[in-house]
């Protein structure tokens, strides 16, 4: 029961660190592209299009930050299911919500006000259900609790 | 065509590489404690993987879709689309990683695709 509770809780983290740098990430590299204008799907225009990306020192920002979430959804993953993982991630698009209302003073409509609702309670659901199942992660931990 | 064609990619290349690499960090075993230099051993360990390095081209196809489609799009028309990935990871979890997908894990997944979609549409 106590290593339940203890996988939970480490669960919980790595998740709220992989949340807080997928909003950051994704924030960054919205407006770096925006900054760099639209792409034109030709030779010259890709060309032109990852020289702005590689000079663009919000995109690189914006790259560390999704390299954060990529090591903790790793760490994440190397114990939990992915299909907890993932649903659970989505709670970034509420934060997202949150921070938009709290921080920047923005109106939210009624439409994304209730998206919020569902994601909460679809992460809620998924919360309730045991973080790992597959024969792999288990196996994994047999052999390690052997060693 | 150019963005369907787009989003099949960032759908799938993001799944799928999503899929390889939490199998083979699955395979690598999870750290012992939580501290810099274990992770980082552990993330050289998951990265050395084949599963990884099966992923990672799938993700970097994804990336770069969706840099484009931000660059052609608005965000409120990319990220409800890419929600659908919510559903096709939990199938491939069900179906290539023999996840237990209850229907309790179900319904969470087809709530928070919608809530997705309806956050980046609203």
């Amino acid at each position: 029961m106590a290593s339940e509770k203890r996988l939970r809780i480490k669960t919980l983290i790595m998740v709220l660190a992989m949340v807080v740098c997928a909003v950051v990430g994704d924030l960054l590299l919205k407006r770096g592209m925006s900054e760099a204008g639209a792409v034109q799907f030709t030779a010259s225009g890709l060309g032109h299009a990852l020289m702005q990306m590689a000079t663009s020192g919000m995109i690189w920002l914006g790259i560390l930050f999704l390299l954060g979430f990529m090591a903790s959804q790793m760490t994440v993953m190397s114990w939990a299911d992915y299909s907890y993982v993932m649903p659970a991630g989505a709670f970034g698009y509420a934060l997202q919500t949150f921070l938009a209302v709290v921080v920047l003073h923005e109106t939210v409509s009624a439409k994304r006000w209730i998206g919020v609702l569902l994601i909460c309670v679809g992460v809620v659901l998924v919360g309730q259900t045991k973080p790992r199942t597959s024969e792999a992660a288990e196996s994994v931990e047999k052999a390690v609790a052997s060693c | 065509m150019l963005t369907v064609l787009l989003l099949f990619v960032l759908i799938c290349g993001s799944t799928g590489g999503e899929i390889a690499i939490s199998h083979g960090a699955k395979r690598t075993g999870e750290p012992k404690r939580m501290r810099p230099r274990e992770l980082l051993v552990f993330i050289g360990r998951v990265m050395s993987n084949g599963w990884f390095l099966l992923g990672i081209p799938l993700m970097a196809a994804s990336f770069f879709a969706l840099l484009i489609l931000f660059s052609w799009h608005p965000l409120s028309f990319v990220i409800p689309i890419s929600a659908l990935s919510y559903v096709v990871g939990a199938l491939g979890a069900k179906y290539i990683l023999k996840e237990e997908v209850n229907a309790a894990r179900w319904a969470g997944v087809i709530l928070v695709c919608a809530g997705v979609a309806m956050v980046a549409a609203g």
